[in-house]
């Protein structure tokens, strides 16, 4: 008889098929998927050439040498020249730095910016709420050119300009859904229940409220970061960013257009680091959403 | 349409035999019904009964081929009136869905178009079998005789609009637009009231009076014993035993059906227990608990005069409840028993004090409770602790066991990560919880391991009194035995008071020692559970018995139940 209905498992068949097994690092990187693991090593190769950009190659991304300008792609010059003779494939090893600097910080300003309004949205009442919902449908309506420009008028144009810019913009996007998560988890079970255990509101808000939250938010940052990269480098082709001589992919396709019709190189290998770095971090996006739903999902 | 007539006499309506059905790419099938074999014959009713994951409703899904294109289905033979149902093309199975096998679904506000008005979703089947005729005056006479009142009004409205009960039949009703010879009800009846129950079945039994072929898969034995001819009991994939349904309900021949039937909560199953012990469980030191009606010990919970009222969508307040007044003493369970609306959890929550009375008050061990603000109720929630209907939504479920019945542990009486862990330990040891699942999270667990984590986690902090709200309804028989015993065999132990919410009769007449009827907010009656099961006072009490399907009287239904 005891046989007939087991005791632990209600007939029903474990989601999940039970504990997660948890290998080693080796046997996680053979279960990528190709495309991922690709994904993986490019932003591996994008992180060492904005650490330490000397190890991918020996030349100087400012040195000027009219007698090699505007070569096509070639040993001694993978990537070709530009119209000064600086080497593209150093350029672009360099701008790696300032447009990966410009992809996170932008994301954290906007992530930053979001959850301090969406939270408070999302948990202070009516009131706060109506307040910063039209904040947000101001920032919303903002176009984010203009905004921009007027930031690079107050601090002048630059990385930081960049980043503020288009932190600011990315905002309200992220602010609406925090509060949307916010609202969603207040009123979940169990946060009901942990009142009923007489915690203390912050108690709730910091160990329940807050991660449940935020944990859709870890994959739309990551995305974010690639859309990022390619508004800031929008912003440099519009002259509204860095300066330049310096490398900076977005600069460098605005210094290019000019020769496009005859130095194809000049747009395409900017272009394709760009495009790269966005799918690249779509697809860990992607992944690690995967990863956080079959988790708990 | 049909052609009872034009089949052999004696050949069944429906005959199936070896019947195997499974999923999952070829070489990787997972066989979910296992070479079972029934029949069922115009006028008679076979019920198909099981747990969750025996394969019953797969079964039913076979019969009117919806089991989708990931599934394999086999049989020796699968016949209709003579007429194989092996290999249909999609198109020969929507010509026989609706006008030869009506099928009734299980949710009926899932399973009706939310965006279509109630009349045309019964018109459906007619319009699409070419039915001639006026399909408007049709749909009335079938709403009519799925005894839905105000039909015309009925059939104008959406969906949600329709209360649980009339929701389901309009479903009903549609499924057997074109009266087809063979009917099969998926669960038509859960989640619905016993009242609104008995008034579904005395529908059912009216189609099968009128000749035609029923087959009734449900969990529910109470409820099959009071329409079946003839049951099945599956048991993952297979049928365990078949016959008659006075046999199987009443002699049953395999030990599934015998454990199955004796999980039920029921009249004599009272001060007893309804599961086999399971080996390494929990076992009280105590005798078997004798019903503690002590008076005199100060009360845990008083509660006086107390009203909420909700303003509904259309602006009107409701009052959800009126003038309730309670009290629970320590080591007794008061049983609150109610359809839904009626006001036990509104109720619950006010005792919990996670909802303010507009009126009225709760004091807790004398003091007051519901007029404290909540900062001063904070430290003394732990003495009232709650399980809820759904453990899976009550967890976050980014939380693993260990840290859900963690956090509900005093600091101040376990200091330190070891003794903590000793008590998580203790407590899920308690309920009978393996430690193998300490690192579990909510969603890898079965329903009836995550009720008994959410009972772990209920006695954490050392409670007087758990409220207990429907805490089995969502179980299958056997486990919801399971649990009972539990609570009863903790109740014995740690000498813990229950407030037990559920609308489930059976059930509380099991666990109480006191019961509270409550309607439309109210107390209509309230006494010891021997009083209210054998001498209820009130009519609604005597109709609430009257509507629920017992095993120990397997009668026609009533047909005056339908107004």
């Amino acid at each position: 008889m005891a046989t007939a209905i087991d005791p632990t498992v209600g007939g029903l068949p474990l989601p999940g098929g039970g504990a997660p097994a948890r290998g080693g690092v080796v046997a996680r990187v053979r279960g990528l998927r190709p495309v991922v693991l690709l994904a993986f090593v490019f932003v591996a190769l994008l992180l060492i050439a904005a650490i330490a950009p000397s190890l991918l190659t020996k030349g100087d991304p400012l040195q000027v040498n009219l007698g090699h300008s505007l070569q096509a792609p070639s040993l001694e010059f993978p990537f070709g020249t530009d119209q000064s003779g600086r080497s593209v494939y150093t350029r672009v090893i360099y701008g790696a730095r300032e447009s990966i600097l410009i992809g996170l910080g932008a994301t954290a300003v906007g992530l930053g910016i979001a959850a301090l309004l969406g939270v408070a949205a999302g948990i202070g009442g009516k009131w706060v709420d109506n307040g910063i919902n039209r904040l947000l449908e101001v920032l919303f309506s903002f176009p984010i050119l203009l905004f921009a420009l007027f930031l690079v008028a107050i601090f002048g144009s630059g990385v930081s300009t960049q980043i503020l810019a288009v932190g600011i913009a990315s905002s309200p996007g992220y602010a609406r859904m925090i509060r949307a998560q916010v609202l969603q988890v207040k009123g979940a079970d169990y946060v009901i229940a942990s009142r009923a255990l007489g915690h203390p509101p912050s108690r709730t808000l910091f160990k329940n409220i807050l991660p449940n939250a935020f944990r859709p938010l870890v994959v739309l940052a990551t995305l974010g970061v690639g859309q990022s990269i390619v508004w800031a480098s929008a912003l440099s082709f519009l002259g509204l960013g860095v300066a330049p001589p310096a490398p900076e992919w977005g600069a460098m396709l605005d210094a290019g257009k000019d020769y496009i019709q005859t130095a194809w190189w000049l747009e395409l290998f900017p272009g394709a680091a760009i495009v790269a770095t966005t799918l690249a971090a779509s697809c860990i996006g992607r992944y690690l959403q995967r990863r956080i739903e079959g988790e708990t999902y | 349409m049909s052609d009872i007539q034009s089949a052999k006499p004696d050949a069944p309506l429906l005959a199936v035999e070896n019947l195997k059905v499974g999923f999952g790419p070829r070489g990787h099938v997972n066989e979910v019904v296992r070479g079972s074999s029934f029949a069922v014959e115009a006028g008679r009713c076979l019920a198909i009964v099981g747990e969750s994951g025996s394969g019953k409703t797969v079964t039913a899904r076979t019969l009117v081929g919806l089991t989708g294109e990931r599934s394999h289905v086999s049989a020796d033979l699968m016949e209709l009136n003579g007429q194989s149902l092996l290999g249909l093309s999609g198109r020969r199975w929507r010509a026989l869905r609706g006008a030869e096998i009506g099928f009734v679904l299980q949710d009926a506000l899932v399973s009706l178009d939310p965006l279509r008005k109630v009349g045309k979703e019964i018109a459906e089947p007619l319009r699409i079998h070419d039915w001639k005729g006026d399909r408007k005056q049709k749909v009335i006479e079938l709403l009519t005789e799925a005894g839905v009142p105000e039909p015309e009004l009925r059939a104008r409205q959406l969906p949600h609009e329709l209360s649980g009960g009339l929701r389901q039949r309009a479903l009903i009703a549609s499924a057997i637009a074109l009266d087809p010879p063979l009917l099969i009800a998926d669960e038509p009846t859960t989640a619905l009231d016993v009242t609104v129950q008995a008034q579904i079945l005395a529908l059912l039994e009216a189609t099968k009076e009128r000749g035609r072929g029923l087959i009734l898969i449900s969990h529910d034995l109470a409820v099959v014993s009071r329409l079946a001819d003839d049951v099945a009991v599956m048991n993952q994939g297979e049928i365990v035993e078949q016959g008659p349904a006075e046999q199987i309900l009443y002699s049953p021949q395999h030990a599934y059906t015998r454990a199955l039937l004796d999980a039920i909560p029921s009249e004599h199953s009272k001060g007893t227990r309804l599961a086999p012990r399971v080996a390494g469980a929990y076992i009280p030191a105590g005798n078997p608990r004798v019903p503690n009606l002590v008076a005199s010990r100060a009360p845990i919970i008083t509660a006086e005069n107390l009203v909420k009222a909700y303003r509904g969508p259309d602006g009107k307040s409701r009052t959800a409840v009126d003038h309730v007044s309670l009290e629970i003493r320590p080591g007794e369970t008061l049983g609150i028993v109610g359809e839904s609306g009626s006001g036990k959890t509104t109720t619950a929550r006010i005792v919990l004090a996670l909802v303010d009375p507009d009126s009225g008050n709760v004091t807790l061990r004398g003091k007051p409770w519901t007029t404290l603000k909540e900062k001063d109720r904070r430290q003394r929630r732990r003495r009232v602790s709650v399980v809820y209907q759904d453990p899976l939504s009550s967890f976050d479920p980014r939380w693993t066991v260990r840290r859900i019945v963690d956090d509900a542990i005093d600091e101040a009486d376990y200091k330190g990560k070891e003794a903590r862990l000793g008590r998580v330990r203790e407590l899920l040891g308690h309920v009978g919880i393996d430690e193998g699942l300490l690192e579990r999270r909510p969603l890898q667990l079965s329903g009836g391991q995550r009720q008994r984590v959410a009972i772990a986690r209920a006695l954490a902090p050392q409670p007087e009194l758990i409220v207990c709200d429907e805490p089995v309804s969502a179980l299958d028989v056997s486990i919801q035995a399971q649990v009972l015993d539990l609570l009863a065999d903790l109740q014995s132990e740690l000498n813990i008071a229950y407030l037990f919410i559920s609308h489930d009769l059976g059930v509380i007449h099991h666990v109480s020692d006191r019961v509270m009827v409550m309607k439309d907010g109210k107390v209509v009656e309230t006494g010891t559970a021997e009083d209210i099961f054998h001498a209820p006072k009130d009519e609604y009490t005597r109709q609430l018995f009257a509507a629920l399907p017992r095993l120990e009287r397997a009668q026609p239904v009533a047909k005056a139940v339908v107004a």
